[in-house]
């Protein structure tokens, strides 16, 4: 049975490189090529990917197999994250951190979506230049206006609070959102909005049941992206907050003020502080790339 | 009851002016096509009336009242538009409902005007799809729907076939002409389609350069166009136009010399023409005859188009070149040399300003709106 | 006839303002008063250590900020570090973009672990490059190096510039990734047929038929990135602290040293305002990018 199999295997192959030398190159070439591809493709996904990959196993080893030669045997332990929520109460952080990146993201949803509305459909001169004007508020460098900011939200008592966090990044991803939106609400076809303006519909009619629907995906990775930046935000929720409102970048900072080797329990932490976000990037990526391109993909 | 009345109407953005104080009286009733080439400003013109447009100076009155400073909800009006426009996200039931639903019409009343209007257009089995799970007619059915539903005095439609093919464009011209007599509504209708200006409209408003060139029934503006613009608009294949110079000039007409030399007489008013006055002559291609033995024009045959029923026939002459629609049966082939001519009063005369010499004799169906044509049939059928 | 149509933009004009009002202020508020705030500060004499010594300064502060080599080292540092990540961003994401576009097994999951730095908070991500992968003793890059028979590289005091721009780069690569490869999916498939007819090979379809479609999704990523680089400061802050010296100190930092580690809040609204300017000027370019961006 094998043996008739090889040989019949033997002869077509024999057949195909008599008869068609040519192909039977370019099917081994382009198999090489695919071969090749597929390597390359992984080792950089993977070379990209190791720091991430090295540190959630970090956490799960002790802290002499940590600082040992890098090893992929080890036993695991959940040791570290143990200690790390001793020492510090992640839900805490964390809960600060959903707060703060929910709240500013609808907020600035909220502002930026009528923003954008008349940006995109009743443009006037001003338009572009509004536009771009936002865009450069962006590039403050936050730093330039920390101390003023420190010192209002000191005497105002917004220091260390969610709302205070929360104030600061909406204002900081609005432009961001006003911008994405405005290139989203720009690829709807005006005549359906025309068309819903003829059928009697007002301002605020038009935007409920015709442009928030017909651009949810847009809003969605709008939002996605806003969470995102709210949530790795370092400079501003480690100036203002100290603990009460402090979010996980904080919580990780706190980790980084050496005191011996305690590399697992970083990892752990560390795991800890992006787990939520990175898993979310993951379900939501495909969805975040759209937005992601600015108006910048035709 | 619906009339229209645009009053000086013009519309500039910035220093552009696309459209240059149009006035213009549309019946109850009245099937109105703006047709024009592209960029002639009809739609902005429509969009105008629609009140999707403000318009930068001039009265736009509907029955009568000024609308300038109405919304586009509360004239009265629905529009189909060119892309259909329909709601992505909602069922054809919901799009045709959407207008009733923003004025507060219960369901039940919302669901009969509907499946009234659904019956119409025949789109019952469609009522529970959305509008990607249709076809370009199915979707065009849905817009006139819509529009249909919102009962308005004034439906409008923004070169509504251009997306469909050939024909389907036929059968939706078809349905059109008849849902126009079943609603008995007024309709202005864009395109820039001059068979369907032809085939569908009472009253034909030609635009160019944001002015009217001339407004009438499709068979005055077939027979009697006002000027060179309008005369090779309408028709199809294009009007031919040969430079010729005035030999003489009465009340009669005017004759002139045709390029080769011979001489003809065009029955129009140019009495005060002097000879030698250099003018265009034109002639549309299905009123050019071949006549081996007479014809006073000549050429070579260039290219040959046979269609079967009919020929047609692309002639060079000495400095012009000529459509001619001949019979499909003849016999020539492409280098012949044919002669050929026209019957006299099927020629148009224009001068230098591209205006027409008016005719001494009124075509008999210029004055013919197309009702007329209906009653005629239905007394043909009786 | 006038009448008409100033009220017709009038109303529209409203109806714009209106809706754009509540962004609008809150960003103006957001930027004008601490602008002014910080102008207002930078002319002072106002250290938190020193609360008896107050009173106008006058341009004394910029003056002696001009005069402190530490500025032009940090816009210096600020500079080499906006424009090395960028480069390596921007060639490399181009690259990757190109490949991870082609067909292979697993391409999906290829694509998602290559993009998940993006994700990852900056602070973290400086803790784990500077603890376990640039560790001078057990990171795993030194490990790499010893076995390979290689004297290990203590990345943080030899070539600190370096490791930030490294760190910097890992992060913001798979998000010019991300533009790139969208970008690059908008290709029409024909016009590479075409070029592939006309005998362009590999090389040549990327120079000539890539490149080109990619030029505006470039531009915004230089755009975006910008926006961010400009203002780096978690990585520096976890990582070396501006260090050794000033060798990774960019004006980010060095207003910050100055405002919260010297209590100078004069002296670091001077040097906020100098990076205000200096971001404006770079702002200028960008918005002209943007702009004809948005024509197109």
């Amino acid at each position: 049975m094998s043996t008739a199999k090889t040989k019949t295997l033997a002869a077509t192959d024999g057949q195909a490189s008599v008869a068609q030398p040519s192909r039977t190159t370019w099917l081994t070439s382009a198999r090489t090529r695919r071969l090749g591809l597929t390597a390359l493709g992984w080792t950089i996904a993977c070379l990209i990917f190791f720091p991430i990959f090295w540190m959630v196993l970090t956490g799960f080893k002790t802290e002499s197999a940590a600082i040992a030669d890098p090893s992929l045997i080890f036993s695991p332990t959940l040791e570290s994250y143990i200690a790390v929520q001793a020492r510090a109460d992640y839900f805490k952080f964390a809960l600060n951190s959903v707060v703060v990146a929910l709240g500013s993201t609808l907020a600035a949803l909220a502002l930026a979506i009528p923003s954008a509305y008349s940006m995109a459909f009743l443009p006037t001169r001003r338009t572009k230049g509004t536009l771009l004007w936002m865009l450069s508020t962006k590039m403050l460098p936050p730093v330039g206006v920390l101390v003023p900011i420190y010192l209002l939200f000191r005497d105002v008592g917004l220091l260390d609070t969610r709302t205070g966090l929360t104030i600061v990044y909406t204002l900081m991803n609005l432009p961001i959102v006003v911008w994405m939106l405005y290139t989203f609400f720009k690829d709807l076809p005006k005549d359906i909005l025309e068309a819903g303006r003829m059928d009697g519909a007002s301002t605020l009619q038009e935007v409920c049941f015709l442009l928030l629907p017909l651009t949810l995906p847009g809003i969605a990775s709008t939002g996605l992206l806003s969470v995102i930046l709210s949530w790795n935000e370092a400079f501003w929720s480690l100036n203002l907050t100290s603990s009460k409102a402090a979010p996980l970048t904080a919580y990780i900072a706190s980790f980084s003020s050496p005191e011996g080797l305690f590399w697992a329990k970083l990892s752990a932490a560390s795991t800890m502080a992006i787990a939520p976000i990175l898993v979310f990037g993951w379900l939501t990526q495909k969805q975040m790339v759209r937005g992601l391109t600015f108006g910048a993909v035709k | 009851m619906a009339t229209l009345q645009l009053d000086r109407v013009t519309k500039s953005f910035g220093d552009t002016h696309v459209i240059q104080g149009v006035d213009l009286a549309v019946d109850d009733k009245e099937f109105v096509v703006f047709v024009g080439p592209s960029g002639c400003g009809k739609s902005t013109l429509l969009r105008m009336i629609a009140g999707l447009e403000s318009a930068t100076s001039g009265d736009i009155l509907i029955d009568g009242q000024r609308m300038n400073d109405i919304g586009p909800a509360d004239r009265g009006l629905a529009m189909v538009f060119q892309s259909y426009a329909l709601y992505p996200h909602m069922t054809v039931e919901d799009n045709m409902g959407f207008s009733l639903r923003l004025a507060g019409v219960d369901k039940p009343a919302r669901r009969e005007k509907v499946r009234e209007a659904a019956r119409i257009l025949q789109l019952e089995p469609l009522l529970d799809r959305k509008p990607k799970a249709l076809s370009g007619g199915q979707r065009q059915r849905v817009a006139i729907g819509r529009a249909i539903v919102r009962n308005p005095s004034i439906f409008l439609f923004d070169e509504p076939l251009s997306n469909l093919d050939a024909a389907l464009r036929v059968q939706m011209r078809i349905e059109l002409a008849r849902l126009h007599e079943e609603l008995d509504a007024t309709m202005i209708y864009v395109t820039h389609d001059q068979i369907e200006a032809m085939t569908m409209a009472d009253k034909i408003v030609v635009l160019q350069g944001g002015e009217v060139e001339q407004v009438g029934s499709p068979m005055e503006l077939y027979h009697h166009p006002r000027n060179r613009f309008v005369a090779g608009f309408i028709g199809s294949p294009k009007m031919n136009f040969l430079p010729v110079q005035v030999v003489e000039a009465d009340a009669d007409g005017v004759g002139v010399r045709l390029p080769g030399g011979n001489v003809t007489r065009v029955p129009v008013a140019g009495e005060e023409l002097s000879p030698g006055t250099s003018l265009e002559l034109g002639v549309r291609p299905e009123h050019l005859v071949l006549d081996e033995a007479q014809g006073p024009l000549s050429g070579e045959i260039q290219v040959l188009e046979r269609l079967g029923g009919q020929t047609s026939l692309y002639v060079r002459m000495d400095d012009a070149m000529v459509t001619l629609m001949a019979d499909g049966d003849i016999a020539h082939s492409v280098h012949d040399t044919v002669r050929f001519g026209f019957e006299s009063h099927r020629a148009h005369l224009f001068d230098a300003e591209g205006l027409a010499l008016p005719s001494l004799e009124k075509h008999p169906l210029a004055g013919l709106r197309r009702q007329d044509n209906r009653v005629a049939s239905d007394a043909n059928g009786a | 006839m006038t009448k008409t149509r100033a009220a017709g933009r009038t109303v529209g004009g409203l109806r714009t303002l209106s809706l754009q009002a509540p962004a609008v202020t809150l960003l103006l508020l957001w930027m004008i008063v601490p602008l002014a705030m910080t102008v207002w500060f930078s002319l002072q004499r106002y250290n938190l250590l020193m609360p008896e010594m107050t009173g106008f300064a006058g341009l004394e502060n910029y003056r002696y900020l001009f005069t402190d080599p530490a500025l032009w080292t940090a816009m210096g540092n600020t500079l080499l570090l906006v424009g090395s990540v960028l480069a390596i961003t921007v060639v490399g994401g181009t690259l990757l973009a190109v490949l991870f576009q082609q067909e292979f097994p697993g391409r999906g999951v290829a694509r998602v672990l290559a993009i998940s730095p993006f994700f990852v908070m900056p602070t973290v991500s400086a803790l784990v490059w500077k603890n376990m992968m640039m560790h001078p003793a057990n990171g795993v890059l030194s490990w790499l190096a010893e076995s390979f028979g290689l004297p290990a590289v203590d990345w943080f005091s030899s070539l600190p510039l370096t490791s930030i721009v490294i760190i910097v780069s890992w992060q913001w690569l798979p998000f010019a990734l991300l533009i790139l490869l969208t970008a690059i999916q908008s290709l029409d498939d024909d016009q590479v047929e075409a070029a592939r007819m006309d005998g362009a090979g590999p090389v040549a379809i990327f120079f000539f038929i890539t490149l080109p479609h990619l030029k505006r999704a470039i531009s915004v990523v230089i755009m975006i990135e910008m926006i961010f680089l400009l203002t780096i400061f978690a990585e520096i802050f976890v990582t070396t602290s501006g260090g050794p010296g000033l060798a990774t100190t960019n004006l980010a930092y060095l207003i910050y040293i100055q405002a919260l580690l010297d209590f100078d809040v004069g002296m670091a609204s001077a040097g906020g305002v100098v990076a205000i300017i200096l971001a404006n000027i770079v702002a200028i370019f960008l918005v002209r990018m943007v702009a004809k961006n948005l024509e197109s």
